[in-house]
C-alpha cells in the first residue's frame, strides 16, 4: 500500500517556477493586506493606494510570465497521496488562481480608468487607460474588485491549507516541491512509515 | 469504505492522530493569522482608529440619506471653461499646465453640507472644484472653498465637528453642549473661526475668492521644491451690479444668470510659504506679505445642470495632481482622498435623482 510513496523520487518544480511562485505569494499577500487596510484608512490612504496600484501592475507582469511558463513547462506530477478526486480539485484551484490573479489587476486598472483620472504607478509613470470614463462602469468594476479580493483570500487560504495538510499530516513532501532545499531521500527514517521525509522544516518533528 | 476513501484521496500513508492534529494545528494557525489580519486591516475588529466608514456613517447620521448625491457638497452645478497660463508658474513647477498656453477646465460650484436640497444661505461655505486638462494624463484636480482658512487641522477634528453639528430635532439647531465640548477639545477650530469672522463672505459665487487651504509642493525642472497654497481671485465680477435672485436657490440662480450673460474670470494666484510657515495645518493663515505669483486666468464660460457624464460624475480628489505638483503632509489631504473615494463608490451605485439646481429653469 505504501510502496509507491516509499520509492518515489521527490519531483520539484523548476527553479524559475519556484521563484515565480514565491514572488507571487509575497506580492499578493502584501497587495491584499494593503488593499484591505487602505480602504478603511484615512491618513494613510493616499500612500497605501499608490503602493497598491504599483504592486498591482507588478503582479500583472509576473502572472503573465507565469502563464507563459506554465504553458511551456509541465509541472511535476503530484505525489502518490493525491487521488483521483483531489487531482481534479488541484487542477481546478490552479486554474482559479491563475484566473483570479490575471483578472484582479486588470479590473483594478480598468476601474481607475473608468473614473476618468490618470492611471499613475511607480510614483509618476502614467499608463494608458483601458476603459472609458463612465460612472456605471466604474461601479461595476469597483464592486468586482472587492469580490475578487475576497475570493483570492479564500482560494489562497485553501491552497495553503491543503499544502500544509499534505506536508505535515500525510508527510508526502508536497511543500518541498516548491521550496529551495534539496529533498532528502529516505535515509534514517527508512524503517518508519515509508514516505520520503519532506524537506520543509515545519514537518521535521521527529 | 476505507479503500474507497483512500483511493479517492489517495492516502497510501498510515495516518496517526499526532500528525493529523499537527496538520490541523498548522492550518488553524495559518488561517487565524491570515483571516485575523484581513479582519483587522479592514477595520472590522479591534480598532480604535478612525476609519473611512466612520465618516460615511457620521454624514448619514447628520444629513440623512440622499442616494446618488455626494456625502458633502451635495448641492451643486457643473461649469466649464479654460485656463490661460502666462508661464510665470514655470519657475516653480514643471507642470505642463503652467507653461504658457490654454488648458480646458471642467468644474463644479457647490455648497458645503450633505443635503442636496438645502436652501442657499450667505454663510454656508461655497466650493469651487476644478479639473484642469480633464480627461488627460496630466490632470490637476482641486476642490477649493471661499474661506480664508479651514476649520479643522486634522481628520479627527473634522469628524468631531461633523458629529457635533447634528441638528437637534427639538431646537432645529446643534446641541450647544456638544458644540462647547467640541470647541474645548479643538482650540484650533475656535482660532480658525475668529479668522473666518474677520473675512465675511461676498454676496455670491461669482465674486468669491476660493482657496486651496491645504498646502502643496511645486516641484520645478531642477528638482527645487516650494511649499505653496493657491487661490482664485475674482476679476471684475465685484464691479458689476450683481443680479439678486430670491428663494432657496438664490445664490445658484445668480451664478447661472451671471455666466449666462458673460464669462466669469478668476486669477490663479500661487502663494509661496516662508520656511517658518506651517505646511500641514490648514487652520493657520500665512502672513499677507508672502510672495504671490499670478500664474494665469481661469475663465468659466458655461454652466450646466448636473447630469450623467459631466462634473456630476467626476470625483474632485485633491490628490489627482500632474507631475510638478505634489501633496504636502497635511493629514487632511489623504483623508479627503479617502472619504471622497468612499462617497464616490457609494453614489456611483445608487439611483440618481435630479439636482436641485436646474439651469434650464432659470430665466436669464
Amino acid at each position: 500500500m505504501h510502496s509507491h510513496a516509499a520509492t518515489a523520487e521527490l519531483q520539484q518544480f523548476t527553479t524559475l517556477s519556484r521563484i515565480l511562485h514565491w514572488l507571487t505569494a509575497i506580492l499578493v499577500f502584501s497587495t491584499l493586506l494593503i488593499g484591505f487596510t487602505m480602504v478603511s484608512s484615512v491618513s494613510d490612504y493616499a500612500t497605501l493606494l499608490k503602493i497598491h496600484k504599483t504592486l498591482g501592475v507588478v503582479i500583472l507582469a509576473v502572472v503573465i510570465i507565469r502563464v507563459v511558463n506554465r504553458l511551456t513547462h509541465r509541472p511535476p506530477q503530484p505525489p502518490p497521496t493525491v487521488g483521483r478526486f483531489e487531482r481534479i480539485l488541484i487542477v481546478t484551484s490552479e486554474m482559479a488562481l491563475y484566473a483570479l490573479l490575471l483578472a484582479q489587476p486588470l479590473v483594478g486598472w480598468a476601474m481607475v480608468s473608468a473614473t476618468g483620472r490618470p492611471v499613475v504607478v511607480f510614483g509618476s509613470l502614467r499608463i494608458p487607460r483601458i476603459a472609458p470614463a463612465n460612472l456605471d462602469l466604474y461601479w461595476v468594476l469597483r464592486e468586482t474588485h472587492s469580490v475578487l479580493a475576497f475570493l483570492l483570500v479564500a482560494v489562497v487560504a485553501a491552497h495553503v491549507s491543503a499544502v500544509l495538510l499534505h506536508s505535515i499530516t500525510l508527510r508526502d513532501g508536497m511543500l518541498a516541491r516548491m521550496t529551495f532545499r534539496l529533498p532528502r531521500t529516505r535515509s534514517r527514517h527508512a524503517n518508519q512509515a515509508g514516505v520520503g521525509e519532506p524537506a520543509a522544516p515545519a514537518a521535521s518533528v521527529e | 469504505m476505507q479503500n474507497r476513501l483512500t483511493r479517492a484521496f489517495g492516502t497510501g500513508v498510515p495516518l496517526d492522530r499526532r500528525r493529523i492534529l499537527l496538520g490541523l494545528a498548522a492550518v488553524g494557525g495559518f488561517l487565524a493569522v491570515d483571516l485575523g489580519a484581513v479582519l483587522y486591516a479592514g477595520g472590522w475588529v479591534a480598532g480604535e482608529r478612525l476609519t473611512r466608514q466612520d465618516f460615511i456613517d457620521a454624514f448619514k447620521r447628520v444629513n440623512g440619506s440622499h442616494p446618488g448625491f455626494r456625502r458633502n457638497h451635495a448641492k451643486g452645478v457643473a461649469v466649464a471653461g479654460y485656463f490661460d497660463s502666462n508661464g510665470a508658474g514655470q519657475e516653480f513647477s514643471k507642470a505642463a499646465v503652467l507653461r504658457p498656453g490654454q488648458t480646458p477646465v471642467v468644474g463644479r460650484f457647490s455648497l458645503a453640507g450633505g443635503n442636496p436640497n438645502v436652501a442657499d444661505m450667505i454663510d454656508t461655505p461655497r466650493g469651487l472644484a476644478l479639473a484642469f486638462g480633464y480627461p488627460g494624463g496630466q490632470q490637476w484636480r482641486t476642490a477649493m472653498l471661499n474661506l480664508p482658512v479651514f476649520l479643522d487641522s486634522s481628520p479627527q477634528g473634522f469628524y468631531d465637528r461633523l458629529v457635533a453639528s447634528k441638528i437637534s430635532p427639538a431646537t432645529g439647531k446643534p446641541d450647544p453642549e456638544a458644540t462647547a465640548r467640541f470647541l474645548a477639545a479643538h482650540p484650533e477650530t475656535a482660532r480658525a473661526m475668529t479668522v473666518i469672522k474677520a473675512h465675511p463672505p461676498t454676496s455670491g459665487f461669482g465674486d468669491s475668492t476660493f482657496r486651496s487651504l491645504n498646502a502643496f509642493y511645486f516641484v520645478n525642472e531642477s528638482g527645487g521644491r516650494a511649499a505653496v497654497r493657491w487661490s482664485l481671485a475674482p476679476i471684475g465680477q465685484a464691479l458689476q451690479p450683481l443680479p439678486r435672485s430670491s428663494g432657496p436657490n438664490a445664490l445658484f440662480d445668480d451664478l447661472i444668470r451671471q455666466i449666462g450673460s458673460r464669462p466669469l474670470q478668476w486669477k490663479l494666484l500661487v502663494t509661496l510659504a516662508a520656511p517658518t510657515d506651517p505646511v500641514n495645518d490648514a487652520t493657520v493663515a500665512w502672513p499677507a506679505e508672502r510672495r504671490v505669483i499670478e500664474t494665469g486666468t481661469v475663465t468659466l464660460t458655461s454652466v450646466e445642470t448636473e447630469h450623467a457624464g459631466n462634473a456630476r460624475d467626476i470625483n474632485f480628489d485633491p490628490m489627482v495632481l500632474p507631475d510638478g505638483i505634489e501633496p504636502s503632509d497635511d493629514p487632511l489631504l489623504s483623508a479627503r482622498s479617502a472619504v471622497y473615494a468612499a462617497s464616490f463608490r457609494l453614489r456611483a451605485g445608487e439611483p440618481k435623482s435630479a439636482s436641485a439646481v436646474n439651469v434650464g429653469a432659470v430665466a436669464l
